[in-house]
Parts: C-alpha cells; structure tokens; sequence
C-alpha cells in the first residue's frame, strides 16, 4: 500500500521526513562486493562487514529498534518502525544482516528475558555489532521441532553443561550469540525443554564448533554446530524451567511474520540494484525478452500465467492490509498465521516464472553474462526452498493453520 | 482520494453485515431453502422460479434495494463496501432474491444522464436486472442483440439474471445515435420471457426477446456508463462468491471433524486438512480483492478498472476450488441430492461464469498490464 494510504501521527510525519533525509543524505552507496539476496545467505566477511557497517549506522540514526525500550538501546517509541522501514525499502537501502537477531532472538528476549539481561544483550543487537543465531532444528528434528536431544544437564553449582548438535543453523559462522532450544528433561516431550541464550563465538574451541554446510545454490550460509560440554550460566536461561516450548512459540511466532511488533527491515538494493522478487519484474522480464521474434509479452498463453500471479501476489497485498482491520476477519490469527506460507510460496512461483519467461536463458546460472538479471532469477528460485523449508515447512505452516484457525483435529 | 486503511469498511457497514446475516438465518436457513428450491430432482424438469417474495419485499422495506441509488437521488449513499458486506452474507445464505441485480441497475444508471425514472421506479420498491448479453454469453454492451427504433425494442437479450422476479429490465440496445440503455416494464407487451434451465437453484436467468415492447432511454452511452460500473459490479458478485465459499469451507470443516474413518476424524489426515487450508487462502485472497476493488471504486482510483478484473478472476476460481473441494472432502454423501452442499456448488460454479469468467479477465488485465497484443 502507498504511503498516501496511510495516516501519519505528527510525530510520525516527522519521524518519517528525518528518516527521508538522512537515507538521502547517508546512504552507503554501490556495495564494494556483490551482496546476497538476504542476510542467510551471507559468505563472506567482505559481505558481512559492509552489511554491518550499514545497520550500525542506521541503529545510530534511530532507524532501527526504533519500537524498543530506551533502556534495551531502542528508541522507545511506539509504530515508528514501520515507518523507518517503508522508508529504508523506498530509498533501497541495503538489507539489514542480523535478520535472526531482530527478528527472533530481540522479540524473544524482549518478551522472556530479565530486565538485566534485555539491557546488556539488546544494544548491541539492534546495532548489528553482535550477530545472533538461532538453535533449533537438528539432525533428528526438523518439522517434529519439540522432539530436539541437544541437552542441558545441571552442575552442582548451578550452572549447565550443553551437549549436542544443531544444525541448518544461518549466520553462526558470524555468530556472536546463539538463542537455543535444549532439552532438560528426556521423559517429558514437550514439557522437557529449555530455553537459553549462549555465547558462541567466545567459546569457539572451547565447547562450541561451527562448521559450514554449502547450499544447493553453491552458497555458503548456514551451518551445523556441535555441543561439548560447553558451560553456562542459569541467567542466561529465558524459561521457567521446563517451559521452553512457550519461549519458542514466541521465537517461531515472530520469525513466521505474526508477532505484534515490526521487526526492522530495509533492502531493495542488491548488486543489481534493480532486481526484486516481483509480477512487475516479471512483467518487465516479458517485454524484453524474445521468443521467435516477438516478445514473449504478445504471446496469451504466457500472458494468463503472469496475470494469475499478478492476481495472487495483489491478494497477498490486500489481505495484509485486511490484517489490520478486525472487522473484515473472523479470527484474529488468520491472517497473521498466512504470511510465512504466502510470502514464501508466493517468491517461489514467482522466480519459477521468470525463468520460464526467460526460456533458454533461464537457466543460466551468476557465471554467464547473458543469464536473466545476472542470474538473480534463477539463484532466486534456488533459494526460495529455503524459506518454504525454514521456520516451519509450508506442510506444517498448513497443519497450524488448519488447527488452529479452522480447528481440524491435530496432526501429531 | 487516498484509500482509507480500513477499506472504509465503517461501524455502520459492520452493523449492517451483522443485521443481513441474522435476518438471512432467520428467514430463510438452509433447510428451508433445501425445501424450497430443491424439491424436483428430475435432471430435465421444465425451469422453475423458486423464491419468496415475501422475503423480498421485506428486504426492500429495509432499504437494501436502495443502496446503489446515489444520495443525491433520494438513495442512501451508503459506501460501496458496505453493500459489499450485505453481499457476502447474502451469498453466505444462498437466499434467492434479486437484490444484487437490482444493485447493479442502481450501479449502471449512477453513470446515466438521464436515469432519473429508472432511480424512480427503484425507490418505489421495483426490482430490476440488466439484459444485454449476446446469445454467446458476452457480457459487453457494444455486442447487444436488441435494436430501438422510435421507442420500441426488437430482438433477444440472453443470459438475463433473475429475469423471473424482477419488475423491469434495463435493456442495452442498438439504436441510430449509438447504444443506449432502455428502461422495459418486464410486464409490458412485447416481452417474452423464457427462463433458463441452469444447475443453480438459488437463482434464475432468462432469456427475454422484445417484440415492439415500449422502452424508456435512460443512458445516452451503454459502454461508457457499463464500464464506469463494471468494477462495483464485478466487486459485489466477488463477495457473493466469498460468502458462498465461507459456508462451503466452514460446513466441509464441520463435517470433517465429526466423520470418522480409519479411528480418526477425517481433518486429522493432512490429504484432507491442507486442501481445506487451500480453500481458506483463496477465500481470503478473494475478499481481499472484493473489498479492494469495492473501496478503489468508492474512492474513484484510477486503477478502479484493474481492480475490478482482479476480483473477479480470483473470484472465478474461488468459486470453483471452493465448490469442488467442498463435495469431494464430503464423500459419498456430499455427492447426493440430500445434502446441501449441492445447492453452494451449483451456486459457485454459475458465480464463476457470471459477467466474464478468470481467463477473460485476466485477458482484460494483460491488456491494462501489457497493452494489446500487436495485430
């Protein structure tokens, strides 16, 4: 929706112009280095560091976390940080690398943690100077999440001794922190498991390795990370003991798009600045490219295709914008619940398109100068799995929607 | 004029979606309509017009056929959101009445410049359709089959909705200045009605040929004034599909919870439960658009056109996915004549057609987004 659509609270239009003007005046520019199309698919630290640079001084410009606590670092404001990114995606700004961080790990603290410990972890997260990372899924729990082995066993002394594996794990190979879902008690599924925030970085070596895993795309990103005996301490902990799956409920409730809090975000630029997953690049796609001496734009049948996908992805637009509007839903969650599943299905048929409009070029890959967009559509196809498979697969993101909005019989 | 964040959906519109949704439970629950419109099975029966009457007339003392009629002409000058909400609970209860087709007219003649008379008749309390489909089901002024000739209409208007409770007709027809809109007593001499014999119980269509009948011009420009419309119209029969779908979805889900096969309710098995997920997301997707493109409409949007195509192919295939997800999930049963869910069906599936189905619209779209293919 148009920022016209909207209307400013005074406070807000200002916010707004200050915003406006500082991205006119501090954005970084040309990237020195090709950028990823999102933070999980960082590789290198030539990447990470400009991309660091870059939240650090929007944190410092108060465009991000402007919704937080004064005393957790934030801005303390209230529905400024939608505003912050509305303006950050106009001006393309780059995105912001500590996506787990902002997205997962500060709602999660911000909603479970001490007020200690909100203070001395969450400025430096909202400033992207430390990074986070996110513990859950291992070698044997995936969808079935409540079922992870990674464990916590109490020291004599209070502490906890962590032992384990996680794995598919984005970001820890720049990690600072780690949120982390352990179990504490094996007789009890559910009511077994804990909820701690670690350090990872300062005990790499020592009882914490991180090893890369390469995608299917060739890129780097996610990671598996192995437990040896590593020591914390009990304040580190968010739950009440053995209520860890209700701290992650929040993390998973959040990374699915449907907390009540904006979670900072910018982007829009990547080394092709004008590459975005969308019908009207798609669109765009199909007037410029050939096929049998017309653009592909004349030919019906591939006309239908683009216009369905222009049908859903303006559904997608306006049902997010039905979300704020209760009268127009019948159940709180149901729109909120959609946003993951949609987003995620929505990139993937969308960059499938693009390679078809593209034909032959469509699956040319980065290393071919003559691929689609320098090859943005087809590693976009790649990695949309990704987001179909992360943060709870679209089957599971269906088996919640079907529970718990249309309350069918549960699946496990 | 910005749209609202609200769509511009009131308290009042509210109010009034709650007010039809009652009074449509009430007067007319889905075993009496059962009752009332499927009580021949025989597959080639002679076309009948099953309605109440009474319902009608009480839905016309409660304002609901004005709603289309500008304020300025003694309507009540209600958003066009807002009846989008009277239609979705219309749609949720499947009611036969022509009150969408009397919207519509009230819609086309807020385009007209001289649709004082035809404004008349409505807040009187007539009904009304429009009739200027051609005999291939083109939905478009310009191809009508009827002809006017000093006061007088000749020729066959097709695919004409609720034809058989309505008191007049809004006739599109060809006359020496261009194509005009023609107001028709339906009871006047000259007008032949033959109904249709659609697979949708809950509404009725004819097939009206005029012979000399006596008609009235209300609207100079047909295209003009119908293409002005087109989008609130397409918006209203988007939301009808969505309150149709939401009883399919919700009757499916109730039923899925209680039928039990292998020792588990049949919403346990994932084969069943994401389909009916599928048909949420499309239902969703579909009000979206309706809302949007009735609250784009209100605001008079530039894009009002687009939004109205949008609505209306996402509506067509919510009304099919809807319809044949809801007897498939049902099982045997959903396949008989007893059980309801064929009167939603048939509904949908005539709903999908009405006033251009997914793949012309979406031609229209690729026209707006692409510009026409070059000849």
């Amino acid at each position: 929706m148009s920022d016209a659509a909207r209307v400013d609270t005074p406070e807000q239009a200002a916010f707004r112009e200050h915003c406006r003007s500082w991205l006119a005046a501090n954005h970084p520019g040309e990237p020195p280095v090709r950028l990823p199309q999102s933070a999980i698919e960082i590789m290198n630290s030539d990447q990470m560091d400009f991309l660091q640079a870059w939240q650090k001084s929007a944190y410092d410009a108060g465009l991000v976390g402007c919704d937080y606590p004064k005393f957790c670092g934030g801005g303390g404001h209230t529905d400024f940080q939608r505003i912050a990114n509305e303006e950050m995606i106009r001006a393309k700004t780059p995105i912001l690398p500590n996506v787990i961080g902002l997205g997962m790990a500060a709602p999660t603290i911000l909603n479970h943690a001490s007020d200690e410990l909100k203070a001395e972890l969450l400025p430096r997260l909202l400033s992207g100077e430390d990074i986070w990372c996110q513990g859950f899924s291992e070698p044997g729990a995936g969808s079935d999440l409540a079922s992870v082995q990674t464990f916590a066993e109490p020291t004599e002394d209070g502490k906890w001794v962590i032992n384990g594996h996680k794995v598919w794990t984005s970001l820890a190979h720049f990690a600072s922190w780690m949120i982390i879902l352990v179990r504490t008690d094996k007789s009890h599924k559910y009511d077994g498991l804990s909820y701690f925030v670690v350090p990872i970085k300062s005990a790499l070596g020592k009882g914490v390795t991180v090893r890369p895993l390469i995608k299917m795309t060739g890129e780097l990103g996610f990671n598996e990370v192995l437990f040896d005996n590593l020591v914390i301490d009990d304040r580190m902990r968010l739950d009440e003991l053995g209520k860890g799956w209700q701290v992650a409920m929040t993390t998973l409730l959040f990374e699915r798009g449907a907390g009540n809090l904006d979670t900072p975000r910018a982007g829009g630029m990547t080394s092709k600045a004008s590459f975005t997953t969308s019908v009207g690049a798609v669109v765009k796609l199909a007037k410029e490219t050939m096929r049998g001496g017309k653009p592909v734009s004349d030919d019906p049948v591939m006309r239908d295709k683009i216009m369905q996908e222009l049908v859903k992805e303006e559904g997608f637009i306006h049902t997010s914008r039905r979300a704020r509007v209760p009268a127009l839903t019948d159940h709180p969650m149901r729109i909120p619940l959609q946003g993951k599943l949609q987003v995620s299905e929505m990139h993937q048929r969308t960059a499938n398109l693009a390679m078809e409009v593209g034909g032959a070029k469509g699956s040319l890959y980065l290393g071919d100068e003559a691929a689609l967009e320098g090859g943005q559509w087809t590693l976009g196809y790649m990695n949309s799995f990704g987001f179909t498979i992360a943060a709870g697969t679209s089957e599971v993101q269906r088996n919640i929607l079907g529970e718990r909005v249309l309350g069918l019989p549960k699946s496990k | 004029m910005a749209q609202p964040k609200n769509f511009g959906y009131d308290d009042d519109a509210a109010a009034l979606k709650s007010q039809a949704e009652k009074f449509f439970n009430d007067r007319l629950p889905v075993d009496q309509l059962h009752a009332l419109v499927a009580h021949d099975s025989t597959p080639d029966r002679a076309p009948v017009v099953d309605w109440k009457p009474e319902i009608w007339a009480e839905m016309v003392e409660l304002g609901w056929s004005i709603l289309t009629v500008p304020e300025d002409k003694g309507g009540l000058g209600l958003p066009l959101v807002a009846v989008a909400g009277l239609i979705e609970a219309q749609g949720k209860s499947a009611c036969p009445s022509p009150l969408l087709e009397t919207l519509n007219v009230g819609l086309v003649l807020s385009h007209c410049d001289q649709a004082d008379a035809g404004f008349e008749a409505i807040l009187e309390g007539k009904s009304a359709a429009l009739a200027f489909a051609d005999q291939d089901g083109s939905y478009e002024p310009s191809s009508t089959q009827v002809a006017e000739m000093g006061g007088k209409l000749n020729g066959t208007a097709y695919f004409v909705q609720e034809a058989g409770k309505v008191d007049a007709l809004l006739v599109a027809a060809k006359s020496a200045e261009g194509i005009a809109w023609y107001w028709v007593d339906k009871v006047g001499a000259g007008v032949g009605i033959k109904q249709d014999a659609i697979i949708d119980l809950t509404r009725d269509q004819a097939t009206v040929t005029f012979t000399d009948a006596e008609a009235v011009c209300l609207g100079s420009d047909a295209c003009k004034a119908f293409n002005a419309a087109q989008p609130a119209i397409l918006a209203l029969l988007a939301a009808d599909v969505v309150g149709s779908g939401e009883w399919l979805l919700h009757t499916t889900v109730e039923y899925v919870s209680v039928r039990k096969q292998f020792d588990r309710p049949l919403g346990f098995f994932q084969g069943v439960k994401h389909p009916l997920v599928n048909v949420m997301l499309a239902i969703d997707e579909t009000k979206s658009l309706a809302y949007n493109a009735a609250c784009a409409y209100d605001c008079g949007e530039p894009n009002t056109q687009k939004a109205g195509h949008v609505a209306k192919a996402s509506a067509a295939e919510t009304a099919d996915f809807s319809a044949s997800r809801a007897v498939q999930m049902h099982g045997g049963i959903g396949f008989t004549w007893e059980c309801y869910v064929h009167l939603y069906f048939k509904r949908q599936m005539h709903s999908k057609a009405l006033y251009g189905d997914a793949v012309w619209h979406r031609a229209k779209l690729a026209d707006i987004v692409f510009g026409p293919v070059a000849a």
